[in-house]
Formats: C-alpha cells, structure tokens, sequence
C-alpha cells in the first residue's frame, strides 16, 4: 500500500482547505472566543453538513459516503491549520464510528440518517480520571429487567455542552463493557462545562441512576473491550491528523515570520541559531506526516498492527507539537505572547490535543509493553 | 484484477527467488561479520572464499551484478520494479552483495550523467566485471564541509593535466587501483566554477598513499597524495571547469544512500538487545528511564523507515525534492548515533570491550566509536541542515 493520499483525497482536502480559509480564519476562533466562549459557528457547521462531512465514514448501506479515516483525516488535518471548532471530533469521528463498529442495527438507522442531515450531534463519554486511562471503569451499568440503572462520572467529555445525546462507554459486569445511547435531557444526569485552555467547553457528566432501556445498548453481540480497543486506535489517529495540521500551520507561520521580521538590519531568519532549529522542526514533520497517513490507512484496511500505528502517531505528534508550538512562540518573540497574534491560539490547543486521549508518555509506555519489555 | 505488468512481476519474483535459492552458496547468505567478508574486486581480485567467487561469477554471467544498468554496459537491464524485487529477495535469503564497490554505487552514476559514451563504454563494463578498484578523493585537509574550497590542483600542460595537491578520506586508496576526483582547474574564478572532475590511475608516478587510524581503531581510510602526476585529458568527465555539477549530484547521491534509500539491512531490534541484557520487573525493563529512551527510539527508527517508503511513493507520483537527501542523510546519522549510544549503556561494562577477550570480540565499542564519524562524513550535519534551511525552507543567507 503506497504512502500517499488519493486523488479523491486530496480534492477533498482542498475543497477543506478553501472553505476553512474563507469561512474559518483562526480570527473567528477568537471572536467565539470574545462572545463568551461560543462553542462553534452552527452555520459553518451546515455547510460541513452539505459538504457531506459528516457522512465520510459512514457505509453507503446508510446512505453514507464509506471515505474511510484518511479521508476524514485529511478534514481535521484543514480544521488544525485553522483551529476551526465544530462537532466533526466528537459526533464524526468518535460517535459515528461507535454506532459503526456496533451490532445495533436499529439504531445505525435511527441515528445516522440525523448525524448526517447535522440535526444531531453526539458525544462519546469515555474518560473518568483527569488523565487516560481507558479500561479504568467506575461507573456501572446494572441490568434491571429491559432497562440499565447507570451510576458514575464522565471526565473531560468533547462537545458535552452543546451534543444532544451522550455516547456512554461503561462497565456492566466484571471485565464486560457496555456502549449506550443516553439524552441528555434524561432523568439523573447532571452537567458541569468546563472552559479549556483551547477556549473549548468540555464537561463532567454525572450520572444518578439513570434508567436507559435495553434497546439503547449500541453493542448487542460484539465484545465491548475489543470494540473500545478499535475505538481508541481511530482517536488516537484522528486526533494525530488534527495535531498534524497544527504542526504545519504553525511552522509555517513561523518560518513566514522568520523572512519577515527584521533585528540588526537583517531577517533573523538568516541567524543560524535560528535556521537549524527550524530545520530540525522540518525533519520531525517529515516523521510526522509519514505516520499520520499510516496509522489512518491502516484503520481503513484493517491492518492487525494498526493499535500500534495508532500509538506511533499519537506519540510522536505528541512530542513534536509540543517543540513546534514552543519553538514557534520562542522565534516570534515579544509578539509570540500577546493575545493579538494567532500562534499563541496553536499552541493552547496544542496542549490540549496533547492531553486527549494520552500523552506522548502514555503512548510510548504502551509501544514498549506491545513488544514486551 | 491484476494488470499484465502485475501478473509478469510476481513471475519474476518467483523466478528470481527459484534461483537465488538454487544459486547462492549458504555461507554467502550468513551476515557480513569481518572484513574479509567483502569482495572488491580490482586488478588483483582476492577472493577470500570458494563460494565468494561462486557466488560472484555466478551472478555476474546472470548479469545481475549491476542488475538495473543498460545491457551494453555489463548491466542486467532490469525495470526499476523488477530490481526493487530482486533486491527485496536478496534481502528476504540475506544474500551478500556478490562484490562491493564504489564504481557502482557513486562513480557510475556519474558517468552514466555526465561521461561521453567512448568514456561509458570503457568504465562501466571494467566496473561490472569487478576489474577495477575505483576509490573517492573528494575532501582534502583544509577542504571538509567546505568542500568547494578544495585546493588540489591539475594544471593544463597541453597533453596532459599535471596534478599536485592531496586527498583525505579516501577509502581503500591504499588498495584501489583508480581514483574519481575533484580537482582545481581554474585558480581565478569563483571557487564553485573553477573545479573538474578527474580520473586518476592508482599506479601513475607520484601517486601515494598513507593509512589513517581512527579512534575505533584501524579504518579503510587513507590521505592521498600527487605529486606533479601526469594525467591524460582524456580522463577528464565532463566539461573542464564544471565539475561541481557532477559533485553536487554525486553527494546527493551519497545523502541518499547513507539516508537509508534503497537499504536492505535488517538490525536487530534494541528493546531485544535490552532483553537479552537487562532484567523485568513486572514484565517492564527494570530500568524505566533506559525503558523510556529505548521506546522513543524505536518510535523515531520505524517511523524514519516509514518516511523513507512515503517519499519513494511521492516520488513515483513525481513529487521530489533533491534538497530532501540532506533530511534524510541527518536524520538516519543521529538515528543510528543514538543507537550506538543505547546498545552501549544497556551493555554495560560488556560494552566497553576494545580487545578481544573471553567474553565480547570488541566490536561494540568500536562500532560505536565509528558511529561519531557518521554526523561528520558525508556532510556534517550542520551542513544538512544549512541545506535544509535554504533550499526547503527559503531561509535567507
């Protein structure tokens, strides 16, 4: 399988491309930002809607697009550059590819068919501690004739403030693990939002036994630990595609502003101090880019090793946008921590993609156990 | 469905495996441990086994020396796919290269480029057959990372060039029997304008050559000196004067081959090393730190080999970038400078061996006192990513 995007891929990138830059210059994040902290832009929302994005990974059998993750990639690698705040996380790439990989095929008609048109929008309720930690389940699922009593608390929930319905990952048995569909407007659940470094809501749900019938079980046949397992490789990558983008946009902005600006008479671009620290940067986004298309297409294909591919990404992105977002602030100087230019937004969501789904520490921690030592 | 050229590949490749299995001697399947491992050929070839010579005779009358060479230069002719499947078999058996060679690897490039085709038809066959020893005299004392300031001159006599000056670094000079090089032709203008590219005969009068020791201990390296020696014009490859074409192109070509490019060596994994070395507590190397250090190089070596296959596939689909070997040619250099670094502290005190004795051969150390010449030849590193920030990123001087 060659290394490279498709020629379908790379029209739809660049469609991405023109529209996020006329409708979604990273001025309007801080206008959102400015007007309390709007979520996101509910009419660029429709027009991702008629684009067709939130269809990409959805089977044609729904009426879907069946892109694949590398072509969803190449979206959230766009809405990095311009750090463009939309549900396209939380309902496309983690709700939808719940509802995919489960057995509940009443539900794939009922909801799809609402994420797709943009009517409804979903959050997937995974994290219970302030760091990843995925199989560590407190909260419990109790079956009580045709319905489940849930009681415990979701962390760090993407988009929980403005989603319809909540995807919950839960225990219901020891060591067995359960997907629901839950309102939010149900009985029990208590909502705490959260403003983030990236300006982003994110919320704490509390659920007091809230009583979900036995249909809303997204996973009938299927092992929830398995399905969780595939979950998090396709996080894991399409959180590196996002991350991706603000590595390249960053750099860019930096190597842009390092021709542009003038100390001593000359661009301090022509420092070398300066020129080897950007090469450097240039040499991990060439690792960088590599990765990202590898952990996606192998989702897209099924590949057996694609956990650790997944890893791989969130792991090296982790690191390097952790160097590109400082060393992009250091080399802008004074200007680099004022809140009128753009880079110091990159790197405040920088840190927070850093944090999602596991750090660069969690990640390579994992890639050491996978080969046993 | 399979396209023809498919369907004619996968023949190929069973064919090709079929008779690397029938043909190449077990022993020559066996990793390269020591010097001797390596065939070189030249005027007084030295086998230094049976099957070293089977091996190459065998596939030199297969014409799979230089596989993917023009037939009426002693190559096989083979499609870029074809030779990519016949190295990946190679590989697959750890069949040796039949003969090693910087005739094949970097001075026949350059001909092929930029020599006349009465110069083509007389070096390309010689290389092939492994006749030739060719080495390189590329840098000189005072002329390292600034190579264009090389000082070596060959001065027009009429019918000849007189050459006088001296070459550092130059491998196997002492053993081979012609030398590739860069000369000063024109002393007046700017100093990139003003080179040639000339080949010189080993056994010419004033030819000499001196062995250099490194800190790894004995090395192939050699100075080599000229002293008035006279040259014929006709070795002269390509136009006079414009012989820093034929260096750029020949460095980057270099680049890519320390780069990685078309490498086929299997390392052995260093979290292997690590178990084979370290204890577990709980199934994790009880050191977490060297745990930690491991981890991110494994992380930074497999994703480097991804890129590697990433920028081949762009390239197929004409996206290239020459500038990029310089990425390629630092990256895998610290790469591999890093590992030498882990192998020895997860050795420990079994590392530090330099002689021989009852428990290691020695190699370790000195590999790794070898690894701290990889950021240095070739191009520092500095100089890379001096390219890098001019040529891909448009950096200002």
């Amino acid at each position: 399988m060659a290394l490279i995007i498709s020629e379908e891929q790379k029209m739809l990138k660049e469609s991405a491309a023109e529209l996020l830059k006329i409708k979604s210059p990273v001025n309007s994040l801080r206008d959102l930002r400015d007007q309390n902290y709007v979520p996101y832009d509910k009419s660029l929302w429709n027009e991702m809607v008629e684009m067709g994005w939130t269809a990409l990974i959805i089977p044609e059998k729904f009426n879907g697009l069946n892109f694949g993750y590398l072509g969803l990639g190449q979206i959230l690698e766009e809405t990095g550059k311009n750090l463009c705040k939309s549900p396209l996380i939380s309902s496309c790439l983690l709700s939808s590819s719940v509802i995919n990989l489960c057995d509940n095929e009443v539900l794939k008609a009922r909801e799809f068919p609402l994420i797709m048109n943009g009517t409804k929008t979903m959050s997937l309720a995974i994290e219970e501690n302030s760091y990843h930690k995925p199989y560590d389940f407190r909260t419990r699922a109790k079956l009580e004739g045709d319905n489940y009593r849930i009681n415990g608390l979701k962390t760090f929930v993407i988009d929980g403030s403005t989603s319809d319905e909540i995807i919950l990952v839960t225990e219901i048995a020891e060591g067995e693990i359960g997907f629901f569909i839950i309102s939010k407007e149900q009985k029990g659940i208590e909502i705490k939002n959260n403003i983030l470094l990236d300006s982003g809501t994110y919320s704490d749900i509390k659920f007091n036994d809230v009583i979900v019938p036995k249909e809303n079980r997204l996973n009938i046949k299927i092992n929830g630990k398995e399905l969780l397992k595939d979950i998090l490789a396709i996080a894991y990558s399409g959180i590196a595609s996002e991350m991706l983008g603000i590595i390249l946009e960053s750099f860019d902005i930096t190597v842009s502003y390092l021709k542009e600006r003038q100390q001593f008479g000359v661009p301090i671009g022509s420092y070398q101090a300066l020129q080897h620290r950007a090469s450097k940067m240039f040499s991990e986004i060439q690792l960088c880019k590599s990765i990202v298309i590898k952990s996606l297409q192998s989702i897209d294909y099924g590949d057996k090793e694609r956990y650790k591919y997944s890893h791989l990404a969130k792991a090296k992105l982790g690191k390097t946008i952790k160097l590109v977002t400082n060393e992009a602030i250091q080399m802008h100087g004074g200007i680099g921590v004022t809140d009128d230019a753009d880079i110091g937004f990159y790197m405040k969501r920088a840190r927070v993609l850093q944090q999602l789904f596991g750090d660069y520490n969690f990640h390579l921690d994992k890639l050491a156990t996978i080969n046993k030592y | 469905m399979k396209s023809k050229t498919d369907v004619s590949l996968t023949d190929f490749r069973k064919e090709t495996r079929a008779w690397l299995e029938e043909n190449c001697p077990m022993s020559m399947r066996k990793p390269i441990k020591v010097a001797n491992d390596f065939y070189w050929g030249g005027r007084n070839p030295k086998f230094n086994s049976k099957d070293q010579k089977i091996w190459f005779e065998r596939m030199l009358e297969k014409k799979w020396i230089v596989p993917y060479w023009d037939i009426k230069y002693g190559g096989g002719g083979l499609s870029q796919d074809q030779n990519n499947i016949l190295t990946q078999e190679m590989s697959r058996l750890g069949c040796r290269k039949p003969i090693y060679s910087f005739g094949i690897s970097m001075l026949g490039p350059a001909l092929l480029k930029f020599a006349s085709e009465e110069q083509k038809m007389k070096y390309l066959p010689d290389i092939v057959e492994g006749k030739i020893w060719w080495c390189q005299g590329y840098s000189e004392p005072n002329a390292g990372s600034d190579l264009a300031g090389l000082q070596t001159k060959a001065v027009d006599k009429g019918d000849y060039f007189e050459v006088t000056g001296s070459k550092v670094w130059t491998s196997y000079a002492d053993k081979a029997d012609y030398i590739f090089c860069l000369v000063r032709t024109d002393f007046e203008s700017s100093k990139h304008n003003g080179i040639s590219f000339l080949l010189i005969d080993m056994t010419y009068d004033g030819v000499s050559t001196r062995p250099i020791k490194l800190i790894s201990g004995k090395s192939p390296f050699c100075e080599t000196f000229f002293d008035s020696v006279k040259v014929p014009k006709e070795n002269l490859v390509g136009k006079l004067n414009e012989g820093w074409t034929i260096a750029k192109y020949l460095l980057t070509h270099e680049r890519q081959m320390i780069g990685g490019i078309g490498e086929t060596d299997i390392k052995k994994k260093l979290h292997q090393i690590a178990l084979e070395n370290l204890p577990l507590i709980n199934g994790k190397l009880a050191d977490g730190i060297l745990r930690t250090e491991i981890s991110n190089f494994e992380m930074d070596e497999e994703i480097f080999d991804l890129t590697i296959q990433r920028v081949t596939d762009e390239a197929k689909t004409g996206n290239n970038s020459g500038a990029l070997s310089s990425f390629f040619k630092y990256y895998a250099t610290e790469l591999n400078m890093s590992r030498e670094e882990l192998i020895l502290a997860l050795s420990g005190s079994d590392g530090l061996v330099f002689e021989k004795n009852y428990k290691s051969d020695g190699n370790l150390a000195r590999k790794f006192c070898r690894s701290k010449g990889n950021s240095i030849e070739g191009g520092t590193s500095e100089i890379q990513l001096n390219i890098i920030s001019k040529r891909i990123l448009g950096l200002p001087s």
